[in-house]
């Protein structure tokens, strides 16, 4: 595959797609469902269609931004829905034993689903195995050690903190929506306001030459796993609050899929380079607008792929160089290549 | 040689091709005649494995016609052109290394019974292959089990399986000792006196010279010449590789006036060598790169580096870069050890190294100009101190003033930018960490001649702010203009230097043309700094 | 230089002792593990997971990955149960539409993949929703299949010994095995996608047909999916469109697990057989044993996968750094 192919390279900005898709499916909703921008307020509380897509959206939405910062550098992370499970199995455990406070066991959630994310980065960084394959082989691994910490059973718990955290509400949304803003705000913070978003990108794009600027680009890679490592753990913990159980063989199942694909959609190429973590978000949400508006148009499910499958398909060919000069002719811009003369 | 009246096996006339925004062929011709070894030189860029890549069906032709055994072809692919009779071994030996020698000859036409494989005549077609140029290894094992010069001939062996009439070996002894290299050679000998043309590529002037009967030299895309190499001195050989012709040569003392009249505008008559030098090495070296050398920089000078391709001119920037690591030496700044063993520590040391592969080594395409400018200076803050965006502004903006970095704003991707405002980017990029030593790889490779001469003055006004610049190019003009000091390679050693007032064209070449003859083939001319090359 | 044996065979040969060494502590620790029935059950209980293995491997082999093949599985699983169930199709013909359907949509992925030069990774999933999608438009939930066809077939089994017949299930297991082994050693297809994974660029300029290539084996492994799905028909007596969910790791990680570089170009169908057959050891090991459950399977795949992985990595900077000695041995002058 040519890094040029797959270049996302549209006039008018990477996240307009995206956003234009978003649009156009809540116009669908607007026309043929009226329930859907339904909105009313019991307890101060916001409910609706809408604030459902935006809480059920939240797992997907942190996964994606995680994977964004991996997929930039040029690398996947497979592993995040057992990363889920990871950090919500020891969510439940340490639920169990109740002198735990509960920043404690958010604390230790999270640190075992970081620390996966790390030995991610260190076996791709450091052993130089495919992205693919090392996040592969700890997302085998980790359903397992995620089903040995919960002993193969579905731990439930009545916490009431750890139960807040998905079902509890924060200026009348959903809990998780602020979770999720948070994460966005603090990641956007932390790669734009440092040059870390800078780093990041210039080892996707060119890894070569960003070791000869001085850039130490392993070290870069080994964060960024662990950060998605971070997000998952994240993620996890409000899976186990939203059912109040920590199912370790299900969690998170296919769900890192579901992430690549919000990151791809959201404008992000696979090969790494830019990355936006607005569309990310947008990718997440479409993909949440996708599921709801196929249920509320009585669509089974089980069925919900096959639209999914069509999307990715169109974004694949649209990234596709190849496929975009059947269609639209070149810019006359094209970047100038040095041929490999000699 | 006799043949020579003979009808051409191949002609290729004016022939042409354009990549975007590089001219890479212009109008070339080349002739090769059967029975005969004919070698094709040129520097890095010059256009050789294009002109290979055409004749071989790689690359699309923009323009101009091939004849071949009295026919005019057009291959479309490998394929086509092997089976026309042109069977080509790629410089980087295109075998499959974990596939066994004998597949690797016989890959896409092994023997087959109903489709199925009939390894018995498999091996034996492939032993019989290997025999007939004289070569017997148990062709079973894998390929990678076996030394480059092997896989060098089965590779040859492959391309000789399918009824061949032109042989094209690119670059083939480029990792080759030299009995490994008398080997091929013999091989070479056998099948030109059975009829075969051979198209030889090699940047190694003693081995045209031993084995070529003919020559054909290529330079920025067009033909320099085409000559019997009994007939060429070798001098005049350098000369067209270089760029130079054949009148200024003659007039050897109105060249080296000439020379040390354009010797840098700015350059002061008198050396000032008394100067302590800051940047000294000892011995530094590393096996397969480059032999140990030793090498004084001093503020306020240039030093050049010349010598042919593969002769170590980019191995050496690497090593001083801490690119590859150094197997022996070390490295003095301001008196201290220094190991470079990463670009890294090189940065925080003040050096900084602008890489000959601009699109590989330089280039962070879809970044911003902006971004590439701050890229080394900020990696040098480290992560967490980011430049604010008003100063990354005005740095960009300044260097894109001062240097007249064409781009139509700061936030364009600088892969937009052509070649040689690319280029400055990078320049500027460097610049913008402030080093005291910068190495510069080619820096006007593949730039229009306005971009070179706009390099050249800022490299100068660099010098007279007290920088130390190590230059690195293939145009034996400009480093003679440039530099008042220049160390000479040749195959991957440091032969000499020379400064000053020695500084000319005509010397440089022929430091660069010397023959091994006469000499222990091991020791050459020592590598003492400022030997100066004698006369004839 | 001198090494005994050939660096492409030391993973194959790993593999095989790590199986034997499974099987032989399983037979120590277990009554009735070491027995002719266990190892016939090895084949027939894993045969849709080592079909898909097999057809799995091409595509490795050739540099690429397929994400699709539980859901094609799946898929054709409800295909034929649908057809043979609701719509009194006769199942041999059922089956005939399925293995027809299975390459035909291997194909068109590898025609995206290589004429629009995209992913595999990211085609082929779209392939798996696609296919999940299209599962569950033909039955939204499981269906039984009954017919005598089934029967006879099921009823079916070459005796080996006193009351250890080999079941059809088994028995398509290793015939495709065997026409798998042949195609990828012994055709000009199956040579030409070594080259391919080993070096696209050199196995273009040697004149293979790389696209041709590429996209066969994207069919070849879509007929492994659809024969897979057909299998497990037989072996469940009936069509779930839910079926499979993540079978394509488990493939992914036989086909590692057996030796096969994930990059490409290197391995054997043998060693994706014997990965497979580890995990089945390791299944059956969990059920004689009763007192450790399932997690086990996966950490100790995921072990293994690891452990391969790494062992991959040395020995092919052992061989870089061997490769760049010899280059380096050379130019003395």
């Amino acid at each position: 595959m040519t890094r040029k192919g797959l270049r996302f390279r549209l006039d008018g900005g990477r996240t307009i797609w995206p956003v234009l898709g978003l649009i156009a499916l809540l116009v669908l909703n607007l026309i043929f469902s009226e329930r859907f921008f339904h909105l009313e307020i019991l307890d101060g509380r916001l409910y609706g269609t809408l604030v459902d897509v935006l809480n059920q959206g939240s797992k997907v939405m942190l996964l994606a931004v995680g994977m964004t910062l991996v997929i930039a550098t040029g690398g996947v992370d497979l592993s995040v829905g057992s990363v889920m499970a990871i950090s919500g199995a020891v969510g439940a455990v340490l639920v169990a034993r109740r002198e735990i406070p509960f920043p404690a066991l958010v604390a230790g959630a999270l640190s075992a689903a970081v620390l996966m994310g790390l030995a991610n980065g260190v076996l791709v960084a450091l052993a130089g195995v495919q992205p693919i394959v090392a996040t592969l082989i700890f997302m085998v691994l980790g359903r397992g050690v995620a089903m040995l910490i919960t002993g193969g059973q579905i731990i439930t718990f009545e916490d009431r903190a750890f139960v807040f955290l998905a079902n509890g509400h924060f200026l009348g949304l959903p809990l998780t929506a602020a979770i999720v803003a948070l994460v966005f705000a603090g990641t956007a913070l932390l790669t734009r306001r440092t040059a870390v978003g800078l780093f990041i990108e210039a080892t996707g794009d060119n890894e070569t030459a960003s070791r000869l600027c001085g850039v130490n680009t392993r070290m870069v890679k080994v964060l960024v796993y662990g950060f998605s490592g971070f997000c998952a753990g994240v993620a996890g913990l409000i899976a186990a609050s939203n059912i109040k159980a920590a199912d370790s063989s299900r969690v998170g199942e296919m769900m890192e899929l579901d992430a690549i694909f919000a990151v791809v959609v959201g404008g992000t190429a696979l090969t790494g380079g830019r990355f936006t973590l607005v569309g990310s978000i947008v990718g997440a949400l479409l993909i949440q607008v996708l599921t709801t508006t196929m249920y509320n148009l009585g669509v089974p499910p089980a069925i919900a792929p096959v639209p999914k499958a069509a999307l990715i398909i169109v974004v694949c060919l649209l990234q596709s160089e190849q496929f975009r000069r059947h269609f639209v002719r070149r810019r006359q811009t094209a970047r100038p290549t040095v041929p490999e003369t000699g | 040689m006799g043949r020579d009246m003979s009808e051409p096996l191949l002609r290729m006339r004016g022939v042409s091709k354009t990549f975007p925004g590089v001219r890479a062929l212009s109008s070339v011709d080349l002739t090769v005649r059967a029975g005969e070894i004919h070698a094709l030189m040129g520097e890095n860029g010059a256009g050789k494995s294009t002109l290979v890549k055409v004749l071989t069906g790689v690359y699309p032709k923009d323009d101009g016609k091939i004849y071949f055994a009295g026919e005019t072809i057009a291959p479309a692919s490998p394929r086509e052109a092997e089976s026309a009779g042109i069977s080509t071994v790629y410089q980087e030996i295109n075998l499959i290394p974990r596939l066994s020698v004998a597949e690797n000859i016989l890959l896409g036409r092994q023997p087959a019974r109903f489709g199925f494989l009939n390894w018995k005549a498999i091996h034996r077609k492939a032993e019989r292959a290997l025999e007939r140029i004289g070569l017997r290894i148990d062709v079973r094992r894998e390929a990678a089990a076996y030394s480059v010069a092997i896989q060098q001939m089965a590779a040859i062996a492959r391309a000789l399986d399918v009824e061949a009439k032109l042989l094209i070996l690119d670059e083939p002894t480029s990792s080759l000792d030299e009995r490994e290299v008398e080997d091929l050679f013999d091989v070479m000998r056998r099948l030109r006196d059975r009829g075969l043309a051979i198209l030889f590529i090699t940047h190694f002037l003693d081995q045209v010279y031993e084995i070529a009967s003919r020559v054909t030299v290529l330079r920025n895309g067009e033909r320099v010449g085409e000559c019997e190499t009994a007939n060429l001195p070798r001098l005049e050989l350098v000369a067209k590789m270089l760029g130079k012709d054949r009148a200024e040569l003659e007039s050897g003392g109105e060249l080296r006036t000439a020379g040390t009249k354009r010797a840098a505008p700015g350059v002061p008559a008198d050396s000032e060598p008394t100067r302590e030098a800051f940047f000294q090495v000892r011995g530094l070296g590393r096996r397969g790169g480059v032999e140990p050398f030793d090498l004084d920089m001093r503020e306020g000078e240039i030093v050049g580096l010349a010598g042919l391709l593969g002769s170590g001119r980019t191995e050496m920037a690497r090593l001083l870069f801490g690119v590859d690591a150094a197997d022996t030496g070390q490295c003095l700044l301001d008196g201290k050890r220094f190991a470079p063993s990463s670009p890294r520590k090189a940065i925080d040391r003040g050096l900084a190294f602008c890489s000959e592969d601009r699109k590989t080594e330089g280039l962070v395409p879809d970044l911003s100009v902006r971004e590439n400018l701050i890229l080394a200076l900020q990696a040098s803050r480290g992560p967490l101190r980011l430049l604010p965006r008003k100063e990354q502004m005005e740095i960009a903006g300044r260097y894109i003033r001062a240097l007249d970095i064409r781009t139509p704003s700061l936030e364009t991707p600088i892969g937009n930018l052509s070649g040689g405002n690319q280029q400055k980017a990078l320049l500027a990029r460097w610049l913008a960490i402030q080093p005291r030593l910068m190495i510069l790889d080619e820096p006007t490779r593949g730039i229009d001649v306005g971009a070179k001469a706009e390099i050249e003055k800022l490299v100068q006004s660099l010098r007279e702010r007290g920088m130390s610049i190590l230059f690195i190019s293939s145009e034996l003009e400009e480093v003679v203009r440039n530099c008042r000091r220049i160390a000479v390679l040749r195959d991957r050693k440091k032969i000499g230097e020379l400064t000053g007032p020695d500084i000319d064209e005509r010397k440089v070449m022929r430091m660069i043309a010397e023959t091994n003859e006469g000499r222990d083939s091991r020791g050459g001319v020592p590598a003492v700094p400022n030997d100066p090359p004698r006369e004839e | 230089m001198k090494f005994p044996i050939s660096t492409r065979r030391v993973p194959l040969i790993a593999t095989g002792l790590v199986l034997v060494a499974l099987f032989a502590t399983a037979s120590v620790l277990y009554d009735g593990f070491f027995s002719l029935r266990v190892v016939v059950n090895l084949f027939s209980d894993n045969a849709f997971l080592g079909i898909t293995a097999v057809g799995m491997t091409f595509v490795i082999l050739s540099g690429g990955i397929d994400l699709s093949v539980g859901a094609v599985v799946a898929f054709t699983s409800i295909f034929v149960a649908t057809l043979v169930g609701s719509h009194q199709v006769h199942p041999a013909l059922a089956i005939l539409l399925a293995l027809c359907i299975g390459p035909a949509f291997g194909c068109a992925m590898g025609l995206v993949i290589h004429f629009y030069r995209l992913p595999p990774f990211l085609v082929t999933l779209a392939g798996m929703f696609l296919a999940r999608g299209m599962g569950f438009v033909v039955n939204m939930e499981s269906a039984g299949i009954r017919h005598p066809f089934y029967d006879r077939v099921l009823d079916f089994g070459i005796p080996v010994a006193r009351g250890v017949p080999i079941p059809a299930t088994a028995l398509a297991y290793l015939l495709l095995f065997l026409a798998a082994a042949v195609l990828a050693h012994c055709t000009r297809f199956g040579r030409s996608i070594y080259a391919i994974g080993g070096n696209e660029t050199s196995a273009l300029l040697m004149g293979l047909p790389v696209g041709k290539t590429k996209i066969l084996a994207y069919s070849f492994n879509g007929f492994c999916s659809a024969l897979a799905g057909v299998v497990a028909t037989f072996y469940m007596g009936s069509g779930n469109p839910a079926m499979g969910f993540g079978l394509e790791l488990d493939a992914i990680a036989s086909v590692v697990i057996g030796g096969t570089l994930l990059t490409g170009g290197s391995g054997y169908v043998a060693g994706t057989l014997i990965g497979t057959l580890i995990f089945g050891t390791i299944q059956a090991a969990l059920v004689f044993d009763g007192r450790l459950n399932s997690w086990w399977l996966r950490i100790a795949i995921g072990a293994l996968l690891l452990a391969f992985i790494l062992l991959q990595r040395f020995l092919s900077s052992r061989s870089t750094d061997r490769r760049t000695a010899l280059a380096e041995r050379s130019r003395p002058t």
